[in-house]
């Protein structure tokens, strides 16, 4: 069985469809990617997985059990997590309170603690008592990820955690993605960077206007097969 | 020259209770960006619950704010979740209706429950009580204990906000209510807390409100001014800018009266429009906003 799964999925903003249908299964243990061309769908299908959009119960199942449209603060206790993209720290919350305040809903106890977050992000333990936006972009990002591993979640949903980033920050980050999944996260991942996602993801899924248009191991895929399925033709 | 040291006085002491007064407002504006046009008739609606009270027991009013507090913090959090909460969303305009309704509702309930009469709360020997500063010069100690409570309260208040989990929900869903519903937080529970905690502030107000003067249920409109005008003044988001907001008003309108007793309260507003013309953002504009 899945560890979360996808089906038939829509989401609407108003009036206007945003996806028509997504089919996506994430497993234990797999880091899923999603790529796709802007206004593909992506964010709106990880917004949807959280619960800030409304989805039917059945479109969203965690472990077998339906999840789609719970209140957002009830979809995170059940170990569902997201990094935002541009990362939305509260910017009235200094970095360590912004950790903390990621383990308010969900009290499990499990890997993530405080000590470890600052063991795999050094950075942010030398600047925990600092104002959340005064630090930089990669720190931001660093502090993102922590607070969404507060809660010791099962699902981790990262959403272009490598945007706007400096190379060098970029592979920082990712460097901790192997620890991440290593203490009980299963991971999807929304990259613009294509080498980037193929680099890391067990599967890619491509979204082009709402609709999966290809799905496979990173090994099975060709270029010319991922530029059609990104741009359409 | 004690004169105006006097005057200047008593308008610290005034200030005391305006920004008791803003203090609830501040809260609930800050973390929901609920513009709460009732707030000044729940603060009279409050003080008729003390007096009902203490005219019932028989208990002094400090007595009957201790009973009342528990009763107004669940009122605000029902007031909150049943009805408050319906009106907030993205459009700015149906929070305003709403407790603007709120406040016509409480105004002509409290007419046709207590009548149009002016009423007081009686607090007994403390009322005249009062504390020599020198030769000519004393403050009356039931001012001096507002002026301490409106401290007492915003130091609470503030240990709350910052030294709390609940207040770092406070802050978070005030930041960002989207991504503060990522966190586990139940936005709607945590607006219905703020609520119930600013009507605990309101008990406070509405006995200093009741001691210190005569109060009839059509006075809610005037203190919901001068508590918006401290708030504007200090600054949005910044309760210890509130305090100076409030004594900058309570300031000017005893200096305002002691010139002429009708300048009184144009002396007030004038003091806040220049606050406004000087520094739009106020005295104390917090970072965040």
């Amino acid at each position: 069985m899945a560890l979360l799964q996808a089906h038939r999925l829509t989401a609407f903003y108003g009036d206007f469809q945003a996806l028509f249908g997504i089919d996506l299964e994430l497993h234990e243990g797999e880091t899923v990617a999603i790529i796709g061309a802007n206004g593909a769908g992506k964010s709106t299908f990880l917004k949807t997985i959280t619960g800030l959009l409304p989805a039917n119960p059945d479109s969203v199942m965690l472990a077998g059990r339906p999840i789609g449209g719970l209140p957002a603060a009830e979809i995170v206790r059940l170990g569902v997590s997201l990094v935002p993209e541009g990362r939305r720290l509260f910017p009235s919350l200094s970095v360590e309170e912004n950790l903390l305040i990621g383990a308010y809903g969900r009290r499990e106890p499990g890997y993530w603690t405080l000590p470890r977050l600052y063991q795999l992000f050094p950075r942010l333990a030398a600047r925990r008592h600092a104002p959340s936006q005064s630090l930089s972009g990669g720190e931001q990002q660093m502090a993102a990820i922590g607070r969404a591993l507060m809660s010791n979640p099962r699902v981790l949903l990262c959403d272009e955690i490598s945007l706007g980033l400096a190379p060098i920050v970029i592979r920082d980050i990712y460097a901790a993605l192997p620890r991440i999944k290593a203490n009980g996260a299963s991971v999807i991942l929304v990259e613009q960077d294509i080498v980037q996602a193929m680099q890391v993801a067990t599967r890619v899924y491509c979204f082009q206007e709402g609709r999966v248009s290809l799905a496979g191991r990173p090994a099975d895929l060709g270029r010319e097969q991922i530029h059609t399925a990104y741009f359409g033709t | 020259m004690t004169a105006w040291i006097n005057t200047l006085l008593q308008g610290v002491m005034l200030g005391g209770l305006y920004a008791l007064f803003a203090a609830g407002l501040s809260l609930v504006f800050g973390i929901m960006r609920l513009v709460n046009l009732a707030h000044g008739d729940l603060i009279v609606l409050a003080a008729f619950i003390l007096l009902a009270l203490t005219h019932l027991t028989g208990i002094d009013p400090f007595l009957a704010t201790l009973i009342a507090a528990p009763l107004l913090f669940g009122l605000g959090y029902g007031l909150q979740h049943l009805l408050l909460n319906r009106a907030l969303g993205r459009d700015i305009l149906p929070p305003l209706l709403v407790t603007f309704g709120l406040s016509i509702i409480i105004q002509n309930g409290l007419l046709e429950a207590f009548s149009a009469d002016s009423q007081r709360l009686q607090a007994g020997a403390i009322e005249t009580a009062s504390i020599r500063l020198g030769p000519d010069l004393a403050v009356g100690s039931m001012q001096v204990i507002t002026l301490a409570s409106a401290v007492a309260v915003i130091l609470v208040l503030n240990l709350l906000f910052y030294r709390t989990e609940l207040g770092r929900a406070f802050r978070a869903t005030s930041d960002d209510p989207e991504i503060a519903q990522l966190m586990g937080i139940d936005n709607r529970h945590i607006f219905s807390l703020a609520m119930a905690v600013a009507m605990v502030v309101i008990a406070v107000s509405a006995l200093f409100l009741g001691v210190r003067a005569n109060f009839d249920p059509t006075i809610g409109p005037a203190r919901l001014l001068y508590a918006f005008e401290a708030v504007i003044i200090g600054g949005l988001g910044s309760l210890w800018g509130t305090l100076a907001g409030g004594i900058i008003i309570g300031v000017a309108q005893t200096v305002g009266a002691k010139i002429d007793p009708e300048w009184q309260i144009l002396a007030g507003h004038l003091a806040f429009l220049a606050v406004l013309v000087l520094r739009p953002r106020g005295l104390f504009p917090s970072a965040g906003q």
